[in-house]
């Protein structure tokens, strides 16, 4: 391991940027939030249909096999869950404005400094099937990183990072607000051209899945790089105090 | 690491006071334009409000969607209601011939409508989609009066800033702000698919307000109310959902 970067540089660029690790944060309160209150409305119907339309006198797309927690489904259990849509619902749409209020300053700020063209999209050499095959088979042998990844994202981190904020999270949101009957009134165009209501509903649950995906690889991944000095960075900016640490190393 | 000095206090510290006095300055305008929902205390109070708000704005005249006649439900589901009680059952046994609304509150004549009174006001009819906070939903044409008809019949008083709406379902009620009441397609349905209004789908009288969550479209109305304020109604948090933990607006 080398440090590539010299101390004065580390000092006025940390690791991560304030923004980036108060955002990130918060995204992380607002998720699982929205993600414990999404699974439990979900048990009020775990039945999902395509189209405009859909309830228990339709055929359903899929069936999640568990109990719900109203009486009106047939699951084939007896046992009816816990209902808690009341508190879910406020949560839910509480979490979501902390979520979209928080994209909404990372995204500016993002944008502004130039963070996601220097971040996060993947860099220009980089933006070939080469690039990402060769750094693939680079994690399948487990091989070391090379010394730039320890300031900078490789392929595949950016690549996974860009679908997270540009598809995945506009898409979760979008796919949210069109559930909205008093949004849908406003702008019609954004449930219709997804095929109606009900399919809103199902890719909601859809997009949460890859998302759900996403949050299992990147801990699992922070998990296998150093748990502490990664979530230390991400906490404080800064590298790890310690021992024979110079600052810049990973 | 940023070192913290002075300059960063002071910073921080006026940004905070100006993010204080914004949020001050922020709620007295939208208090005055009609932004704070009955339920915005307590611990989910900012969601509920910044909600409230954000679409009164955005749908200050937008329409539910309408459907083709093509897309109607062949089987609108049938929600369970708690079992009607023996007077419910005395108006169905007559045909609800003798129902009542009665309409009263700050309007400058309080009546009582027969079912035949409402027949001989304007009818319209929307093809909209019932949608249920559970997550399932249809398709139906309903037939029957604006309510902004039934309110302009009695006069309602300038100061009004909700219309609260009962059930002849013990401790049921709800309510809507005037945008809602006086919005096209808030109506006081009597009919479904080219047929009276089924018991089972909320007849003699059933609430529609389309642009808002199921549990908004009460079944049974026996009485309306004009009020400036949801003190004195319930706990005073706008209808009976909150009261069961569900929040006022259900536009989500």
């Amino acid at each position: 391991m080398s440090a590539t970067a010299t101390p004065e540089k580390i000092e006025t660029r940390p690791r991560h940027a304030a923004v980036v690790r108060v955002t990130h944060w918060l995204t992380v309160v607002a998720f699982l939030a929205l993600l414990i209150t999404g699974g439990e409305l979900i048990i009020s119907h775990p039945r999902f249909y395509w189209g405009e339309t859909g309830n228990v006198n339709m055929k359903p797309l899929f069936t999640i096999p568990i109990p719900a927690s109203r009486d009106s489904v047939p699951t084939g259990y007896k046992k009816l869950m816990p209902d808690e849509n009341g508190w879910s619902r406020y949560l839910h749409f509480q979490s979501a404005w902390l979520l979209v209020l928080t994209a909404a300053v990372y995204g500016v700020w993002g944008l502004g400094r130039g963070h996601f063209r220097r971040e996060i999209m993947p860099v220009r050499g980089q933006r070939s099937w080469r690039a990402y095959s060769t750094r693939l088979g680079q994690y399948l042998r487990r091989g070391p990183p090379a010394a730039d990844e320890a300031r900078s994202y490789n392929v595949l981190q950016r690549t996974a990072y860009a679908v997270v904020i540009f598809v995945l999270f506009p898409g979760v949101i979008w796919t949210g607000l069109a559930l909205s009957p008093a949004f849908d009134s406003a702008l019609p165009w954004a449930v219709n051209v997804l095929g109606g209501r009900q399919s809103a509903r199902t890719l909601h649950f859809f997009i949460t899945g890859a998302l759900v995906l996403f949050l299992v690889v990147h801990v699992a991944m922070v998990y296998i790089a150093g748990f502490r000095s990664r979530m230390w960075a991400m906490i404080t900016g800064g590298s790890m105090p310690g021992p024979g640490s110079t600052g810049g190393e990973r | 690491m940023q070192s913290i000095t002075r300059r960063n206090l002071i910073r921080t510290g006026v940004t905070a006071a100006a993010g204080f006095a914004g949020l001050a300055a922020a709620e007295r305008i939208a208090a005055r334009h009609g932004l704070i929902p009955p339920d915005h205390g307590g611990l989910y109070g900012a969601g509920e409000t910044l909600t409230y708000a954000a679409q009164r704005v955005l749908t200050a005249h937008s329409m539910a969607r309408e459907f083709p006649r093509s897309m109607i439900s062949k089987a609108p589901f049938l929600n369970d209601v708690t079992p009607p009680d023996d007077a419910f059952k005395r108006y169905q046994a007559m045909g609800f011939a003798d129902w009542k609304l009665q309409v009263d509150g700050m309007v400058a004549r309080p009546t009582t409508f027969s079912m035949s009174d409402l027949r001989s006001l304007p009818t319209h009819s929307q093809i909209t989609e019932v949608v249920c906070e559970e997550g399932w939903s249809y398709v139906a044409e309903w037939l029957g009066t604006p309510l902004h008809g039934v309110l302009d019949e009695v006069g309602v008083l300038p100061q009004a800033r909700y219309i609260v709406y009962f059930s002849s379902q013990k401790d049921w009620w709800d309510s809507v702000d005037m945008a809602d009441a006086l919005h096209p397609q808030t109506f006081l349905t009597m009919g479904m698919n080219g047929g009276d209004l089924p018991v089972g789908f909320g007849g003699p009288i059933r609430m529609r307000v389309p642009r808002q969550l199921g549990y908004k479209s009460v079944k049974y109305i026996t009485r309306l109310t004009a009020t400036d304020s949801m003190k004195g109604f319930g706990k005073g948090l706008g209808s009976a959902a909150p009261e069961g933990g569900y929040s006022w607006y259900a536009g989500i």
